[in-house]
């Protein structure tokens, strides 16, 4: 006989002290005994892939299970194109080091990778710039094409697949969050669900898939985010004559910042944020056009004003006159003969920050956790970043014998990441805006600014020094 | 408007008489009672109904169901205005009902026969909360699983019928039932007020931010400190499993708090603890790793009943937080030291005995902070590291290091310090030549084992 009283009442009720939205965890009722994984990676690029060789590799990890769960195909490279890839990444040091810790950055020196020694920033509307680079004339960055990372991060995979299993082509759905408090016969562990059904657990879920992150909404993270008016256009660029090509030059005009980055002798890479309007237009006007149009943003002095030129000019003097030792004077990048064809590509820039990196049983890492603009190229550095800070909280953890999603060293990697994360991300934001206009007192303002911090070699090198960690 | 239900458990020896049972509730302002349920020797009383009938007598209810069916039945023989103003629906599919629970002795499970169907289960979302669990797809089956936690009366909001979405809970109040009154368990072992207090924090043992955190963070002081000791006995350990290979006993392991971090760098533990619920605790905790549950045992008993069944089988024997509650701490070392094999380590964290200590441990920590549970220590059993030293030298265990801890109640972290005066870790190393004195040990335990002088009080 049918037993059962079911009073409806109301509907979903609000949930009050949960974070997040609450799903009662069934009790698997005669399900088998399946592996509960140390950590699942929820995201395969760059970041994602680099974390899971991260703590594959990380002598602590060795009995631990990981597992990457990636929603494209695995990508081949059996050799490496002759043309290059038009996403490429600028790579601090700091970054550098953690892909070398691991063995990948081998990998990149085989294949091909551009270092680059001096980097020039100036501005449209003024004779002002900053010329950033190492006393030694170490080398700066490097500059990577995206492909090349991940094929030397897949490679680095391959060889630890005993510890680190990877799943191609699996999409997770859905994610089943663990109680707050230890509830009886409810699994403390969280719960993926794949696109394919099943289903995995895990004690600690990574999220690295990217600014659109499926995990930190469904943790119900809140994400401060606002798109710019701006799209970046990317190219390939053939350079006019072989030259030694290890300066990254940036210049900000009015419409945004145009970048030039080393690539080979005769070839560099297009970074053009601008209003979408004339990035569509870029991208669909013919080659010679589109090679006048870069020159031109490089070398043209139409935005400068008489006034303008003359504070400039003004505070120049004094430099020279408190500072006599160190001249710099404006370099003009080299000039552009062609383009590859075919190469040119638009995305949309947005800003983004996750309010929480972590939860229990989750840490956000990468695109998901902070989304920024490129005009400072610190994008993947900062997820590198992220990485290394996350690595080495779950190191000491497992070493201590923790259980690996426990919210206390979870918050120590919150902590340190939001600290120097904030800080970029708001300097960015601010240049970008600062930027953006051609108004006068700004332009004055900024150019000064320049000018003074290019002065000051201390200062100089503490913003390399916070920018390639 | 919302329903709430509670499930009320007692112990009874003899077979209690449902209808005084229910009219006594309803007396005291009860709620309706749909029933109560045998199984195993327990009597399981499955209350529900409407809020807006609490503190009224709505009639005696005596029904004996092993089935939901009976209950339905009866609920759809109430007058309308007895029911809830959305309609006792039958539903087919899913009832829910939130329940809260009676502090109990143990955790019950109780099964009837021809379980089958689906048991869904949910937590209340507070700290002192208990939990629910029942749901029912056909009548005849069903599991219930009942913590000993302090009672609280919850509020549920109900969602559709065929769904089980969400509920609201929100603690109403806090007090204790009626009828825990009115049946005095007589299967309580030990009834001493620190059995009660013990008790209701018995599953709060792994809330990492509850009334157990400072224990929690001791561990980022106490797994290094063993670990570190231990590696130095050892040539080369495997990386990632440091402590593997090696077997330790964690006396007096309560929730397990110590033992599952040595447990996951590698090691074989088994862990003690003398209050039952605390073992309980611990294995439940433990069951949902796979690789805990090999390397971790769980035995409720004091460390003289295994002493003779296990003399130098441990590598290393760990009693944290204990020799502040053992009464003779003489004999506590003594089994230690027989248990372990010659060359193995023991560990003791435990508090000093000084003013400082009473003023800071006992006076602030307890009674004003809040830190630690009230009535959790007693001064006069604080050990100081001279007094432990000098029963350890005695014993044939050789003293390694003593060095002080130092909470910081602001940051919730320890440190490591010089100063002994509050906590401090000791470790001591067995001799490898016997002792010297065995007839005068021998005739120790002898006097132990007749007058059980020793049983450890329950620690925190």
């Amino acid at each position: 006989m049918a037993a059962l009283l079911a009073v409806s009442r109301c509907g979903p009720a609000p949930i009050a002290a949960w974070k997040g939205p609450l799903v009662p965890c069934r009790r698997w009722a005669g399900a088998p005994a399946d592996t509960v994984y140390d950590v699942v990676v929820s995201g395969g690029g760059l970041v994602g892939a680099a974390m899971a060789c991260a703590l594959g590799h990380d002598i602590h990890f060795h009995d631990k299970k990981i597992l990457l769960l990636e929603a494209g195909p695995k990508k081949v490279l059996e050799k490496l194109p002759e043309t290059y890839s038009n996403r490429v990444s600028s790579i601090s040091p700091g970054s550098a080091t953690l892909l070398s810790s691991f063995g990948a950055w081998d990998h990149i020196c085989n294949m091909r990778y551009r270092a680059f020694r001096r980097m020039q920033v100036w501005d449209a509307c003024s004779e002002a710039l900053i010329m950033f680079d190492k006393d030694n004339l170490d080398d700066m960055g490097y500059i990577v094409e995206n492909d090349v990372i991940m094929h030397a991060l897949t490679k680095q995979l391959e060889a630890l697949s005993d510890r680190v299993t990877v799943l191609y082509r699996s999409k997770a759905v859905s994610y089943t969050w663990p109680y707050m408090l230890p509830v009886a016969d409810s699994s403390p562990w969280v719960h993926i669900t794949l696109g394919d059904g099943s289903t995995l657990q895990t004690k600690l879920l990574i999220g690295a898939d990217g600014h659109n992150s499926g995990v930190r909404q469904a943790a119900g993270i809140q994400n401060v985010s606002w798109n710019y008016d701006q799209s970046a256009v990317v190219a390939t660029l053939h350079l006019s004559e072989a030259t030694e090509n290890n300066v990254a030059w940036q210049r900000f005009l009015p419409s945004g910042p145009i970048a030039m980055l080393p690539l080979s002798d005769t070839m560099s890479s297009l970074v053009w944020s601008t209003s979408h309007e004339h990035a569509a237009e870029l991208v669909s006007m013919n080659e010679e056009n589109f090679v006048d149009a870069i020159n031109s943003a490089f070398w043209s002095d139409t935005n400068h004003t008489d006034f303008v030129d003359w504070a400039s000019s003004m505070l120049h003097y004094a430099v020279t006159f408190l500072k006599p030792t160190k001249v710099s004077a404006r370099q003009l990048p080299p000039s552009v003969a062609r383009v590859d064809a075919k190469s040119r590509v638009l995305f949309p820039l947005g800003l983004g920050h996750a309010a929480e990196y972590v939860r229990p049983r989750l840490a956000l890492i990468g695109d998901a956790a902070h989304r920024v603009h490129p005009l400072a190229g610190q994008g993947v550095n900062m997820g590198f970043g992220d990485i290394s800070s996350l690595v080495c909280h779950l190191s000491t953890a497992a070493f201590n014998g923790k259980d690996l999603g426990s919210m206390s060293h979870l918050t120590g990697y919150e902590t340190d990441r939001q600290r120097h994360n904030t800080a970029l991300l708001a300097a960015t934001d601010l240049l970008k805006r600062l930027y953006s206009t051609s108004a006068t007192p700004l332009v004055l303002l900024r150019m000064w600014g320049l000018q003074a911090t290019n002065a000051v070699s201390p200062l100089k090198e503490q913003i390399m020094a916070f920018a390639s960690r | 408007m919302c329903l709430s239900g509670w499930v009320g458990a007692r112990f009874p020896h003899a077979q209690p008489t449902v209808r005084a049972s229910c009219s006594a509730h309803a007396r005291e302002g009860g709620q309706l009672l749909l029933g109560s349920v045998w199984g195993q020797g327990k009597t399981l009383t499955l209350g529900y109904g409407p809020r807006s009938l609490l503190n009224r007598g709505p009639g005696l209810l005596a029904c004996r169901p092993q089935r939901l069916g009976k209950i339905a039945e009866y609920l759809r023989s109430r007058p309308r205005r007895s029911q809830p103003s959305g309609r006792c629906r039958r539903s087919s599919d899913l009832c829910l009902i939130l329940v809260e629970f009676l502090p109990l002795e143990s955790a019950t499970t109780l099964c009837l026969p021809e379980s089958q169907g689906r048991v869904l289960s949910f937590a209340a979302a507070k700290r002192d909360t208990s939990f629910c669990l029942i749901y029912s797809k056909n009548q005849l089956s069903w599991t219930l699983q009942i913590k000993p936690w302090v009672f609280h009366e919850y509020r549920i909001m109900w969602s559709k019928s065929y769904r089980m979405t969400f509920a609201c809970l929100n603690t109403m109040k806090s007090y204790r039932y009626p009828w825990t009154r009115l049946y005095s368990t007589s299967r309580t072992t030990v009834d001493s007020s620190e059995v009660k207090t013990f008790l209701a924090l018995a599953h709060r043992w792994w809330d990492e931010q509850g009334v157990y955190a400072p224990l929690h963070s001791m561990n980022d002081l106490r797994v290094p400190f063993i670990r570190d000791n231990l590696l130095k006995t050892v040539a080369n350990h495997q990386p990632g499993k440091p402590l593997s290979g090696m077997k330790i006993l964690d006396v007096g392991c309560g929730g397990g708090l110590l033992t599952e971090p040595l447990g996951r760098l590698g090691a074989s533990v088994i862990g003690i603890d003398p209050v039952d619920a605390n073992i309980k605790t611990a294995q439940r905790h433990k069951s949902f790793d796979p690789v805990l549950d090999k390397r971790i045992e769980y035995r409720a008993c004091s460390l003289e009943e295994i002493v003779e069944e296990s003399t130098e089988t441990f590598d290393a024997v760990i009693a944290s937080e204990v020799v502040e509650h053992v009464i003779d701490l003489e004999t506590f070392i003594q089994c230690c030291c027989q248990v372990l094999k010659p060359g193995g380590s023991l560990f003791i964290t435990t508090i000093n005995k000084t003013q400082l200590s009473y003023v800071l441990g006992i006076v602030f920590s307890e009674q004003i902070a809040g830190i630690v549970p009230k009535g959790t220590h007693t001064w006069e059993k604080f050990v100081s590291p001279e007094k432990l030293e000098s029963i350890m030298e005695s014993n044939g265990l050789s003293v390694q290091t003593v060095v002080g801890m130092l909470y910081n109640p602001f940051s919730g972290h320890w440190h490591w310090s010089e100063n002994t005066s509050l906590n401090y870790a000791a470790h001591a190393v067995k001799q490898e030549h016997p002792v010297p004195a065995e007839t005068e040990t021998e005739e120790l335990r002898a006097q132990a084992s007749t007058n059980s002088s020793v049983h450890e009080e329950l620690k925190k």
